[in-house]
């Protein structure tokens, strides 16, 4: 009997060691993928991303703080219930953070982040409420909410033809993600003084909007605005086009501006516009590092041709500010194998300058400065247009309009909690 | 009373209004109704040689779609692109039958039904490893069909026809037409008929289930190729094509799951009602209502002819 304790301890102790010796040796940062289903082709791009900077950090700089970062990714199929399948096989292994990949799977995240006190970061996606750190410590929306991306729009559309008594088409896809912008429209139309039409479009009418746009002819709004993903983004491009809309006056958000969305179209989508905060192009040196170390070396699955592109870029910059965030927490704990607890310290400490950008190789992009209380970073957009070849930056950033957005930010932050006891909030003054 | 308007009076006054979008959306109704009656053609055809709802029917025309674009861009000829593809699915409509349907012969039809989930699976997979998940254009103008659109002017407005649209129409109801008098004249055709009347009586008078079934596969992945490349050339090649060839079970249920004509005429009603409804009552509830109106049609067949415009009916002695 002694003899099976004495063997069971060894074995237990055994077991404590090698699980602390893999948390010492690597950095987790699991992000949830969708290689497959509708959106793969987006998923995809997004995931090889990540998966490429990080491999980059590892064979340039040896990983992060010393340790090797281990991006292991978990598919989901851009389904929310293997979202949170994926999220739970992750308890008791130490990750840094969790990258859902999706709104729908944000909002099944979010009341999990507290209670398992790993930080949640959902760059241009999520719940835009998650903006207010006070409410939401545990999730960062960095570097602008939809919300604030909206405002963003609405002031370029005003910049452009004035906003006021324009009648406005809201296309949207009819899930979490495209719903998001609905209450602030409902907030902004009588402040604002336009009208707008909500279009949804149901994930099954993705490819086939005929109708949809057949509402848009009937109601000749002034402007059309789009929240799409995947295959709804070409499709509406091309029956826009059908529709003889003018494309000039068509606008998607960030997730509708992708080389994806357009490049097949080539010039019949020329002039279509989308916000974005992630530049193309492949000139920037953490492309090239990227391009040099990975790429070349043959230790991606990424095809050659797409380091550059909008969304992989998207991608890169999020993968940036993963890292800036445990580069952060190293700096706070003054150790290398920092915990979930840390790098939500972490997030809140980032200082993505203009002089840190450049110094990073991400010159020209959105920055990204966090604090206690502000977890989106009230970040600005630019608008880009597409040339028939490739997309064109048409306007310098613009920031989104703080003093409407953020009230009702806090609005959206207390609504949220107030059905939930016990929700745990922070205090930032 | 202002909702009774909404409903009654108002869609009619913007029918009246604006006539121009009402030919728009009876136009696009039909060009619609037309491919949901090419895909719906594709279930009823597996459906009446082997009794089997063939799910895997909307990933078949994927692969089509995939499979042309990608020969294309190895530098194909176009046509020569279209033999390969038509050879691709021969060899898979032989691999079913010697695979799956010649093991699972006389099992339950719901174990056949399984067996096509399950081929669903493997061709996603198959599919997304050899030709990769980035979407593509479909070829159709390197295919000489004709771009572009003409304008006709109406009532101060104006109706636009896409000539691909136009080609669609053309080519899937001739594709039907060639069909239906195929499986009606010819031997294969009787012999289909006979297969899905009774297996064991077709066995014993000489008609060979297998031959049969391979026929029948690979007409349902000509009908996939067709479908995938005008459903393709309208938005783009890709996975999401799937959940577009799923339009096809309120077709089926309105039309019944053994008949041609019924397919056709499905394909039309659900076509132009959802389009039209859409239009005119759609925002009335918020939008995005033609997804669920297709299922609402053919709830009330269901309710009025449970086997379908022109099903047959099953009588079952006791």
């Amino acid at each position: 009997m002694k003899k099976h304790i004495i063997g069971a301890a060894v074995a237990l102790g055994t077991l404590i060691s090698t699980v602390s010796m893999s948390f010492a040796e690597e950095l987790l940062v699991p992000h949830l993928t969708y290689r497959v289903g509708p959106f793969a082709a987006n998923g995809t791009m997004g995931a090889n991303a990540i998966t490429d900077y990080f491999t980059m950090l590892n064979e340039r700089d040896g990983g992060i703080g010393g340790l090797k970062v281990n991006p292991e990714e978990c598919e989901t199929g851009y389904n929310a219930q293997k979202g949170v399948e994926c999220y739970e096989s992750y308890r008791g292994k130490n990750p840094l953070m969790h990258i859902p990949n999706s709104t729908g799977i944000t909002l099944q995240l979010l009341q999990k982040a507290p209670e398992d006190e790993v930080p949640i970061f959902t760059m241009g996606y999520g719940l835009s409420a998650a903006a207010k750190g006070e409410t939401f410590p545990w999730a960062f929306n960095y570097p602008a909410s939809y919300w604030s991306q909206m405002t963003s729009i609405l002031s370029y559309i005003d910049s452009e033809t004035g906003l006021k008594g324009k009648k406005i088409a809201f296309l949207y896809l009819d899930g979490g993600y495209g719903r998001e912008p609905l209450p602030l429209l409902d907030k902004l139309e009588p402040k604002m003084g336009f009208e707008t039409v909500r279009i949804p479009v149901a994930f099954a009418d993705s490819q086939n909007q005929g109708s949809q746009w057949l509402t848009i002819r009937k109601e000749k709004p002034d402007w059309v605005i789009m929240w799409g993903w995947g295959v709804m983004n070409i499709t509406a491009v091309k029956e826009a086009a059908k529709t003889r809309f003018p494309l000039d006056r068509f606008i998607g958000n960030w997730w509708s501006g992708g080389h994806v969305d357009v490049e097949a179209l080539g010039m019949k989508a020329k002039g279509y516009k989308a916000s974005n905060f992630t530049p193309a192009g492949r000139d920037f040196p953490v492309v090239q590092d990227v391009i040099k170390h990975v790429v070349s070396k043959g230790l991606t699955k990424t095809e050659p041709d797409m380091p550059g592109k909008v969304l992989y870029n998207r991608s890169l910059f999020m993968a940036v500010v993963m890292a800036e965030a445990i580069i952060e927490a190293q700096k706070l704990t003054g150790k290398a194998n920092v915990t979930g607890a840390d790098v939500r310290k972490g997030f809140e400490m980032i200082k993505l300058d203009e002089a840190r950008l450049k110094e990073l190789g991400f010159e020209g992009f959105t920055p990204v400065i966090g604090s206690c209380a502000d977890h989106e970073g009230q970040g600005s957009i630019f608008v880009q247009q597409w040339n028939g070849k490739d997309w064109e930056k048409i306007t310098d950033f613009i920031p989104p309009m703080t003093d409407i957005v953020q009230p009702l930010l806090t609005e959206a932050a207390d609504a949220y909690k107030s059905d939930k006891p016990g929700w745990k909030t922070q205090n930032c003054s | 009373m202002e909702i009774l308007h909404m409903i009654f009076i108002a869609p009619f006054l913007d029918m009246v209004a604006l006539p121009d979008l009402f030919f728009q959306g009876l136009w696009d109704g039909f060009v619609g109704g037309t491919l949901y009656a090419l895909l719906a053609l594709g279930f009823v055809l597996i459906f009446k040689a082997s009794g089997v709802f063939n799910f895997s029917q909307p990933i078949l025309m994927v692969l089509a779609a995939l499979a042309l674009v990608s020969f294309y861009e190895m530098g194909i000829n176009p046509w020569i692109s279209v033999a390969l593809v038509l050879l691709l699915m021969y060899a898979l409509a032989y691999g079913v039958e010697r695979v799956i349907l010649r093991n699972l012969v006389n099992q339950d039809g719901n174990i056949l039904f399984m067996s096509t989930i399950g081929l669903t699976f493997v061709i996603i997979g198959a599919a997304q490893w050899i030709f990769g998940g980035v979407p593509r254009s479909m070829i159709h103008a390197e295919l000489g069909f004709p771009v572009g659109s003409s304008e006709w002017p109406m009532f101060g407005g104006a109706v636009y026809f896409e000539h691909i649209d136009i080609s669609a129409v053309v080519l899937a109801s001739s594709l039907i037409a060639i069909l239906a008098v195929f499986f009606s004249k010819t031997k294969i055709g009787r012999g289909l008929r006979a297969v899905a009347d009774d297996h064991q009586a077709a066995l014993s008078v000489g008609i060979s289930l297998n031959q049969i079934w391979v026929i029948v596969w690979f007409v349902a992945g000509i009908v996939a190729l067709v479908g995938g490349l005008f459903w393709g050339a309208r938005s783009d090649v890709s996975f999401a094509l799937q959940i577009i060839g799923l339009k096809a079970l309120p077709v089926l249920i309105i039309g019944g799951f053994t008949s041609v004509p019924g397919a056709i005429i499905g394909g039309l009603i659900i076509g132009l009602g959802e389009k039209i409804f859409e239009i005119y009552w759609g925002p009335m509830m918020g939008g995005s209502v033609e997804g669920w109106f297709a299922y609402v049609i053919a709830l009330v067949f269901l309710l009025f002819k449970p086997q379908g415009l022109f099903g047959e009916k099953i009588i079952e002695r006791v």
